[in-house]
């Protein structure tokens, strides 16, 4: 039982969540290893074009991560490889893994792609779902994470062609399989989802009718990378089509399969998809989605959907299409459906299935190897408590694999899943990490520039179009040049070693390399620099690979006349370039958590566990929130015994400093290093902390209609859940409308908890007054996910659920003492008359009246709606943009206690990665600001959306180098020119740009 | 530009690290061709360019300037640098007029990281263009 733990954790899974839970592991102290089944991690997320709402490039938001991830110094990649084993207990697994063979040696092959371009097998492009073909020897997709080849040996017919084209000699056919052990503290499993295999729903036809393709497929088809570059068109016969139909819940919502729950993100995906789709063609396309409920629950999710159907002109039909026929002369397709009781047919050129989320592959055998339970779906069992916890202790889940989500959901979680794996291993906290150690920067500031310039072959990728050689003749006699040579790979591992030499042998001040892109190699460089000695800001790229020797290869000189334009460019900046230092601020090891609800104190608890200590500030007099009206679940945890453990464990803990009745007053200061006002019964403290977290709840929207607060048999749903809890129910009949104050005008998106709420209510009259009738009038059910199971057993009680659209809204009157709605009945088409006991309103949440004002004292955003903005809605859901600010629960969005727990979880992981550094280092791109120059005019200090630029005493503009982020567009607009963008300074840019033209001139 | 010899315009393009800049290394990775004309500049946001840069450029004999960022409204990974590259480059163009300088010879583009087909067409375009309108008139001035 002494045994030492293990300060490491295997993160199982590389999608965006496996990414993200190593990238927040490694940021806190402690040791990943991220290993995936396929050769390349990024998951489904890599395969997606655009994400909703925001319709962001999936690929540009994935790859920072992805490469980051990738160059980690304490994230161990591990490919094509899969679990055999487990032995040991929380704090000391011992995990058996396979790695299969790529038939690559990865420390040779540098990604160059040679050999693909070579192969002469044409294999199915999985990447693109088998709409296109790649050759036998590949990477996934041309980003791939990591850049490493792999044979697929299946289809390799052993030519040899690409064993004799790859220089660095990489290619091993005789390479096997090996076997390792990893010893780690604890494990994430995020092994993601399948997608359902739409050859089982016969009707639609897919695998029989070319021109009927899944969501994925269309995904890739909509892609510029994808198997049309970018064009929509039928695989039939390659023709545009005019008119989609997107059919959804394929695969999903379906007990017949055995798939009841929803799979939460299908709805979103497919508006994105029909949104995106007329993008893709020269026509005006006309879509349709056919479906059951549009679960638009999330962040502005209702928004996009309206604006899909006003603005994009996409047409929904509220059907469940019974099938799909093909005409087998045009391939064009027939579906059938009944639409208000009426059976109708209608032609299609193309049908896209929207499919849901299946559990993974081979997930039975995984948690026969972990020893972890499964639920019926056969996805992780976990609970509304424990949302991140499996059965094992020490095991973790996140990510789609605890149940269906979109993409914000998963990396939540996966955040919170690294608070957990992390927080029982916390006394191992730096202990396995690596820091690497540099020597001494040789101060250059007084040398006159000496430029190195290594230019690249990238085996025949450059040096087959670009007279490399001639290059290197012409950067010789540029001015300020005292080495070139050429290399046959510049990244390689020898040329490091050889780039250092040369900086001693001639001593280099500045190095140019000119070969691929900086996107992906610079930080190689850098560090290059760095291990030789110099600061690694006197290093600059020229591109002449991707922008040059790939996109001329039929005009070869012109391209060699371009290298050169483009060496002598970015040497003509590279004089310019100065040392740059990275600011570095220490930390105060403190959290703030504003907020002392059950976001505010899990975020808090995890934060101790993490061995931080912190301040949990509450504005009213005791602690819980909206969990003190929560008196049942519609499962069988009590919620109320579950708050008072929680209060308890808070109240016990050491670390935590509780302020009850106390409101914030003032925050200064910046990451690492707040200073925070707080004001209790008229006496004002400091308190100094290095992140915050908001968790400020939100609050129940007050209904003026449907005679609230006149007739007192008018109820909110959480009155009728006191009712019903303290036995004070007694109704025959009970009516329940929903989105009451949410999906309107002034309020156009769903509240996302109520549909839930009023299930969980009439379930609970169900079972205690059998007899009495309850009506649900609704205009979408939005119970996603596994939630999906009550709404169907609340049907299978008898529950009524009859929906209503904003032209038929319920009418309630009161009249000789009867309490009487109107409901409309859309297949009978007529209003008819109930009488109830009590009416039940499904209210909005509706943000805090005060969120406004401790948004500006925070200098945070808040969205239209009024609740807290966080800084991607896609990839940083717990962050603001502003540096060791934190977002999780009610204040960010409406979610359900098990989401607002993985939320403060993921939040405190997220403080974590600050935390747990003594000092931070910051990105030397910086601007500054010439003091003589500055004219206090202000305007860089209204421009900069970080809030990095302020006015000192003298009204000086000032710049807070740690809250700068480099884009420079205080740079761009100062009138008196006083402020310098550094490593991208006006004379730098000119310089570079100028290079150009005069040569142009002269040459 | 010596002879008659065709017109073969000099392009500088400045362009964002994070969009516009990995949708040019797309083109080059999916090897779609473009003239070879255009000589790229990287900045870490559209909203660095200051027009004095692209001024410059003109003075100096550009043919054209191409200035490439993050689509709108929200793909800027500054938040809003692509906005205010916008309002800068339509200023910019009314100056231009005065001058007599073409205000097609300067485009603002937005180009995402999976657009690499997009940009080879706007550089197709942007040559094809600036040949029909001929050298930058300022280049034949400083020559001469
Ligand atoms: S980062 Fe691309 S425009 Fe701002």
């Amino acid at each position: 039982m002494t045994e030492e733990k293990v300060g490491a954790i295997l993160v199982v899974g590389g999608g965006v969540a496996g990414v993200q839970a190593a990238l927040d592991i490694a940021d806190s102290g402690f040791k990943a290893y991220l290993i995936d089944q396929s050769p390349s991690i990024g998951g489904v997320m890599a395969k997606l074009d655009k994400t909703f709402p925001t319709n962001d490039c999936s690929m540009c938001i994935l790859a920072p991560k992805l490469v980051e991830a990738g160059r980690h110094p304490n994230i161990n990649l591990i490919t094509n490889a899969e679990i055999t084993g487990l032995n040991g207990e929380l704090g000391n697994f011992e995990v058996k893994i396979r790695k299969r063979s790529r038939y690559i040696n990865e420390e040779k092959c540098n990604g160059c792609g040679s050999c693909a371009q070579k192969c002469p097998v044409e294999a199915i492009d999985t990447y693109n779902k088998g709409l296109s073909d790649r050759s036998a020897i590949y990477i996934e997709y041309p980003q791939a994470v990591p850049l490493k080849y792999i044979i697929d040996r299946e289809k390799c017919i052993g030519c040899g062609i690409c064993q004799e084209i790859c220089k660095p000699g990489a290619v091993e056919y005789e390479q096997e399989d090996t076997e390792a052990t990893l010893k780690v503290g604890s494990i994430i499993l995020a092994p993601g989802f399948e997608s359902f295999d739409a050859r089982l729903k016969t009707e639609y036809g897919y695998g029989r009718f070319q021109n009927v393709v899944t969501s994925i497929e269309f995904e890739r088809i909509l892609n510029a990378s994808g198997p049309y570059g970018g064009l929509i068109l039928r695989p039939s016969d390659g023709e545009i089509p005019k008119k989609i139909a997107f059919i959804q819940c394929v695969g999903s919502r379906d007990a017949q399969l055995g798939n009841n729950y929803c799979s939460a993100a299908c709805c979103m995906y497919s508006i994105k998809e029909a949104i995106i789709a007329n993008e893709h063609v020269p026509i005006e396309l006309e879509r349709t989605i056919f479906y059951m409920d549009i679960r638009a629950y999330g962040k502005e999710f209702d928004a996009y959907y309206s604006r899909a159907r006003e603005e994009y002109g996409v047409r929904f039909v509220r059907s469940r299409v019974a099938n799909v026929e093909e005409d087998p002369l045009t391939n064009d397709l027939f579906v059938h459906y009944v639409e208000d009781g009426e059976p109708k047919t209608e032609e299609f050129d193309m049908v896209v299935l929207s499919v849901g989320m299946r559990p993974p592959k081979n997930v039975e055998k995984l948690a026969e190897v972990l020893g972890i339970k499964l639920n019926q779906y056969k996805f992780c069992q976990t609970d509304t408590f424990s949302p991140i916890e499996t059965s094992k202790p020490g095991i973790f889940v996140c990510g789609a694999f605890a149940a269906p989500k979109d993409i914000p959901e998963s990396v939540v979680q996966a955040s919170a899943a690294a608070a957990k794996a992390t927080a029982t291993i916390a006394s191992e906290r730096g202990k396995l990490i690596t820091i690497k150690e540099y020597p001494p920067e040789r101060d250059v500031s007084l040398e006159e520039p000496r430029i190195g310039v290594f230019i690249c072959h990238c085996g025949i990728n450059i040096g087959g179009i670009v007279n490399v050689p001639e290059v290197v003749e012409h950067a010789k006699k540029l001015p300020n040049v005292v080495y070139a040579e050429d290399n046959l790979y510049t990244c390689s591992q020898d040329t490091q070693v050889r780039i250092r030499e040369k900086i001693k042998e001639f001593n280099l001040n500045r190095v140019v390399v000119a070969a691929c892109t900086p996107r992906t190699h610079e930080p190689l460089f850098r560090e290059t620099l760095s291990e030789a000695g110099l600061n690694s800001y006197l290093f600059e790229m020229a591109n002449i690979r991707d922008q040059c020797s790939w996109v001329h290869m039929h005009e070869p000189e012109k391209a060699t006349e371009k290298a050169k334009d483009l060496v002598r460019s970015v040497v003509a900046k590279t004089r310019l370039l100065e040392t740059l230092k990275k600011p570095v601020t220490s930390v105060i090891p403190v959290g703030l958590v504003i907020g002392g609800g059950l976001s505010g104190m899990t975020a808090a608890l995890e934060l101790t566990r993490q061995d931080f200590e912190v301040h949990l500030v509450e504005r009213e007099k005791e602690l819980g929130g909206h969990l003190r009206h929560i008196y049942y679940l519609p499962g069988s945890e009590n919620p109320h015994e579950m708050l008072k453990s929680i209060i308890k464990d808070i109240h016990e803990n050491e670390k935590i400093s509780v302020h009850l009745n106390t409101e914030i007053v003032n925050v200064e200061g910046y990451v690492g290093n707040f200073r925070t006002t707080i004001r209790s019964d008229g006496n004002e403290k400091q308190i100094e902390h290095g992140i915050i977290v908001v968790a400020t709840g939100a609050t129940e929207y007050k209904p003026t209609e449907y005679l609230y607060g006149t007739d007192a048999r008018v109820l909110t749903q959480h009155e009728l859940e006191e009712n019903l809890a303290k036995d004070r129910f007694s109704a025959k009949t009970v009516v329940m409308i929903q989105c009451v104050g949410a999906r309107t005008k002034e309020r156009p998106n769903c509240s996302r908890i109520c549909c839930g709420h009023a299930i969980k209510n009439a379930l609970k009259i169900k079972e205690v007054s059998p007899e009495t009738e309850v009506y649900v009038l609704y205009k979408d059910i939005r119970t996603y996910g596994f939630k999906e199971d009550y709404y169907r057993e609340a049907a299978n009680e008898g529950v009524l659920f009859i929906r209503y659209d904003d032209e038929h809204k319920p009418k309630v009157t009161q009249e000789n003492g009867k309490l009487m709605v109107l409901a409309w009945e859309p297949i009978l088409k007529t209003w008819f008359p109930i009488e109830m006991g009590t009416l039940a309103l499904s209210v909005a949440v509706v943000p805090n009246h005060d969120s406004e004002r401790l948004a500006r004292m925070l200098k945070v955003p808040l969205t239209k709606d009024g609740f807290f903005l966080e800084a991607h809605v896609k990839l940083r859901p717990l962050d603001f943009a502003t540096d060791g600010i934190f977002l999780c629960g009610l204040a960010h969005w409406p979610k359900l206690i098990e989401e607002s727990i993985s939320q403060a979880c993921g939040a405190a992981a997220r403080a974590a990665t600050i935390l747990s550094k003594k000092t931070l280092e910051v990105e030397g791109i910086v601007s500054y600001v010439d003091e003589d120059l500055c004219v206090g005019c202000g305007l860089c200090i209204s421009l900069c959306p970080y809030g990095a630029i302020e006015k000192d005493e003298r009204g000086i503009a000032r710049v807070k180098e740690v809250l700068c982020k480099g884009c420079g567009t205080c740079g761009a607009s100062c009138p008196k020119r006083a402020i310098t963008m550094r490593q991208f300074t006006d004379e730098q840019i000119i310089a570079q740009g100028l290079a150009v033209l005069r040569g142009a001139v002269c040459g | 530009m010596s002879e008659k010899e065709e017109f073969e315009p000099k392009i500088i393009g400045f362009l964002c690290n994070w969009c516009a800049y990995a949708g040019a290394d797309l083109a080059g990775v999916s090897r779609m061709q473009y003239p070879p004309n255009i000589r790229i500049v990287r900045v870490m946001c559209s909203g660095r360019v200051d027009p004095s840069f692209i001024l410059e450029a003109l003075k100096d004999g550009a043919d054209g300037v191409l200035v490439a960022g993050c689509h709108l409204p929200s793909d800027c990974h500054y938040i809003s640098g692509n906005f205010k590259a916008l309002r800068r480059i339509k200023l910019l163009k009314k100056v231009l007029e005065q001058f007599g300088i073409e205000p097609e010879r300067v485009r603002l583009e937005w180009i995402s990281a999976s657009e690499g087909d997009k940009f080879a067409t706007v550089v197709k375009d942007m040559v094809d263009q600036i040949k029909k309108i001929g050298p930058n008139p300022l280049k034949g001035g400083i020559e001469a």
